[in-house]
């Protein structure tokens, strides 16, 4: 039974990881040698992984650490294929009814500092990560609720322990903030030391950061992987305007930016560049969501929020959008095209998804009409002030309403107070919000729709313990057609029955670069493959 | 010396002289100010296209037309479409109405608060106009475009903050200007005249003295609305003013410029003139005000 059920899950994410690595470029023999310049359109609030969230970290500061486990590099658009980092061999095979991980240690890696790293460093990162003291952040502790415990019993032995067996796990070592600290260094300096300084195992050293300016790094040589990395250095270069990031490239001052360009972009710099310019696409672990504030009225009606989800027009939006933004995907709450997601068959039977948007629009307007709003009404849309996409899918999904009589303002605020606008004053109608993932872990992604006392991200101020009872199903289910099954239920109750919040249009990834970068394959996240230990330049 | 009855003819004459038509009237200014008879039409034009924007173009001006997208301007759309497909030409004959609404609001609220201020300031006069007058020299210390953010990124975008927003850096302007023509008028016998009979300072300052500095005031307010234009468009642009999908002209440039500028230019370069030109003609036409109030200017 329990071959059976394997078989099938790896039937299903050879599929996937096929579809998706269509895009990957072949690639020649590495070449040794050249900086590689890149553009961030983001600033770097602190060097941490372990609190940051932002890729204006990952992308210049990721490349100065190591993680237990990563994401294949070679195959970084699989959602189940991780290899070692500082482990060595395999993803161990859990024991004990699934609940014991025992990973080995490479014995051959020093940080930085010159210090050996050792099963120790990894435990502590860990208990930083997972049980941090008081008053220490930490912003990925909820993906670990499943551990029970985390043990180094000797020098190059590693054991987790886990509450219950859950398919959520080894996602989730692999995500990119996991980075491995020194346990000398939290021993003497303290847990915040890394916000500022770093010391790491990565591929590259740090040199210096000007800020506002570049983060630069040079090739560390004593890498445990084996004849990587392949540049002498790079230089993360600031800039937060579009424009100015696109001619960088265009100039060849930059080679790449890794979060990804609108359409239009790419096509301006396809033009001018031609074959100097490789482009690279992939669908995009983020979705952008609309969330009724479910403590005003009428939001608290479950029949007004469903006529706002199904006044939009997603296969029309997603055809049209994707020309203008970075948008494209139709899906529900898991990332599209994972075995875990609703097929195309499913998604119609949501509201919201209908083929026949006419009928669609004249169902949103009956239950307006229900629920005492027969001329609609007028609110506020909440939303980021950053273009891509959040501004433009505002400005169509305000337009989707108002072909059912809502008259629709938008408030515009810039990142920090948008934020506060949503975690501490909750002082909107409805808002625009994102759910923007790294290693595809669908189990723990969708956790955004439970009861808002258990997600610290769910914004609509709602309780659903249908929902609650269903997610803690899922995660301590080991038959991935029961996850599977269970996901329907709560991907109906929440985008449709109870229409709590919903998925507008899933990212969409696009990665034009200069043609030398090589080796670098795009992942379904601006946050996966950040690395740069496989990158070349071809010059 | 001239006698009682020759002044009695010379006062009917003055009686029986023809009245000048208002035409006639403006034609002479015309004539002698072109550049800001050209810039009222320019006005007028601007404030018709407001009034009248739903009857001018049959586009609605936030609708997405997904299937004319980036469309070149043509017959069927003279400024061609944006993004979202809306018609350009639509959008700027609706912005009209944003930059005008916003301008006139700001300017009016703006140089009325600093008439009343600056009057006042000058009447009281001692202690009350010191301190008053340090408290502009803090507001004029900024360039109006830094105060402006400043005011919105407390009381945050919409189109009352960015109003509120444009008015509050023009006050002490108008008042400091509006002040030093008071300053001369409280010297004139009849204020002391009306303080001798009694009357309430408020009824002094608003009767007797108010009027007495309109035309100060009337070439400030002119002079302020191509300005407020400006700083709401420039608002808009920085993302700071009306938001989406309210046609402004400033918040289509932003939608545009960084964009669109080479793949489709029409998108940023028509609301760009838009601005020009209307900038232009409120900076002309409140140079036209000016020449024709100011009495030294005039007797030039």
């Amino acid at each position: 039974m329990r071959n059976t059920r394997m078989k099938t899950l790896f039937v299903l994410a050879a599929v996937f990881a096929l579809a998706l690595w269509s895009s990957a470029p072949a690639e020649a023999a590495p070449k040794k040698g050249g900086t590689l310049k890149f553009v961030v359109g983001s600033k770097i609030p602190s060097y941490d992984g372990h609190i940051e969230s932002t890729f204006g970290m990952i992308h210049p500061i990721r490349p100065f650490y190591s993680l237990l486990i990563r994401v294949n590099p070679d195959n970084p658009a699989s959602p189940t294929d991780f290899v070692c980092d500082v482990c060595e061999g395999g993803i161990p095979q859990p024991t004990e009814g699934h609940t014991k991980y025992t990973f080995k240690i490479r014995g051959d890696i020093t940080f930085h500092s010159g210090q050996k790293l050792t099963s120790a460093d990894v435990k502590a990162t860990y208990d930083k990560i997972i049980s941090p003291p008081k008053g220490i952040e930490s912003n990925r502790k909820a993906f670990f609720s499943m551990v029970k415990s985390v043990t180094a019993p000797d020098p190059k032995t590693l054991v987790f322990k886990l509450k219950y067996p859950t398919g959520a796990f080894v996602p989730a070592l692999a995500l990119p903030y996991n980075f491995i600290y020194s346990k000398a260094d939290l021993d003497k300096h303290g847990y915040k030391w890394h916000q500022k300084n770093v010391n790491g195992t990565g591929a590259f050293r740090f040199v210096q950061h000007q800020p506002g300016a570049f983060v630069e790094g040079k090739r560390y040589d004593k890498y445990h992987h084996k004849g990587k990395p392949h540049l002498d250095g790079y230089r993360a270069i600031s800039a937060p305007k579009m424009a100015i990031r696109l001619q960088a490239i265009r100039g060849d001052r930059a080679a790449i930016e890794f979060r990804g360009f609108p359409p239009k972009a790419r096509d301006d710099l396809k033009k001018a560049l031609g074959d100097k310019l490789t482009v690279q696409e992939s669908d995009w672990n983020c979705n952008l969501m609309v969330t009724p504030n479910h403590k005003r009225k009428p939001f608290d009606d479950a029949r007004v929020r469903r006529a706002l989800t199904l006044a939009i027009d997603r296969w029309a939006g997603s055809k049209y959008l994707s020309r203008i933004a970075i948008v494209k995907t139709v899906g529900g709450v898991v990332f599209p095209k994972h075995p875990l997601a609703a097929t195309k068959e499913e998604l119609v039977k949501i509201a919201g998804y209908w083929p026949d948007i006419n009928k669609s629009r004249a169902e949103a307007k009956r239950l307006l009409k229900e629920a005492g709003y027969p001329n609609g009404f007028e609110f506020t849309l909440h939303n980021r002030g950053v273009d891509q996409p959040y501004k433009v899918v505002g400005t169509w999904v305000i337009d989707q309403w108002r072909k059912i009589g809502l008259k629709v303002k938008q408030w515009v605020q810039p990142s920090g107070p948008f934020y506060a606008t949503l975690r501490k004053k909750k002082n909107f109608d409805v808002s625009i919000d994102f759910n923007c993932q790294s290693v595809i872990n669908p189990l723990v992604d969708v956790s955004k729709f439970i009861s808002d006392d258990r997600a610290g991200n769910q914004y609509g101020q709602y309780q659903d313990r249908q929902l609650d009872k269903w997610f803690e199903e899922m995660n301590r289910e080991p038959d991935v057609k029961k996850q599977r099954a269970i996901m329907r239920k709560y991907e109906k109750r929440a985008l449709d029955e109870m229409a709590h919040q919903f998925v507008t249009l899933w990212w969409y990834k696009i990665n034009p670069h200069r043609s030398y970068v090589k080796g670098w394959k795009i992942a379904p996240s601006h946050y996966l493959n950040q690395h740069l230990d496989n990158v070349w330049i071809d010059k | 010396m001239a006698s009682p009855s020759d002044l009695a003819v010379s006062e009917m004459d003055f009686d029986t002289l023809p009245e000048r038509s208002w035409v006639d009237k403006i034609k002479d200014t015309a004539r002698k100010k072109p550049l800001g008879a050209v810039s009222a039409c320019a006005v007028m034009v601007m404030i018709l296209l407001a009034v009248l924007a739903n009857v001018i173009t049959y586009y609605d001006p936030v609708q997405n037309a997904f299937d004319s997208m980036h469309v070149a301007p043509g017959a069927a759309h003279w400024f061609g479409t944006d993004q979202f497909g809306r018609d350009i030409f639509t959008r700027i004959v609706f912005g009209a109405r944003t930059a005008l609404f916003v301008g006139f609001s700001a300017s009016i609220l703006g140089s009325t608060a600093g008439l009343i201020l600056g009057v006042g300031s000058a009447y009281f006069g001692g202690r009350v106009d010191l301190i008053f007058q340090r408290f502009m020299d803090i507001f004029i210390s900024f360039p109006l475009i830094i105060m402006a953010l400043s005011v919105v990124s407390i009381f945050g975008t919409g189109t009352q903050n960015v109003i509120l927003a444009i008015t509050i850096p023009l006050i002490p302007r108008c008042a400091r200007v509006v002040r030093s023509s008071a300053l001369a008028i409280r010297e004139i016998p009849y204020v002391d005249a009306a303080r001798a009979l009694g009357f309430a300072h408020v009824r002094i300052i608003f009767r007797h003295m108010i009027p007495n500095v309109m035309a100060p005031y009337l070439i400030m307010l002119t002079s302020f609305l191509g300005q407020a234009i400006l700083l709401e468009a420039s608002l808009s642009y920085l993302g700071l003013g009306v938001q989406e999908p309210t046609p402004a002209w400033g918040l289509m440039l932003q939608g545009g410029a960084e964009e669109y500028a080479e793949s489709a230019p029409w998108i940023p370069v028509f609301p760009g003139l838009a601005i020009t030109a209307a900038v232009f003609a409120f900076n002309l036409f409140g140079d036209a005000v000016r020449d024709t109030l100011d009495p030294r200017l005039r007797s030039e």
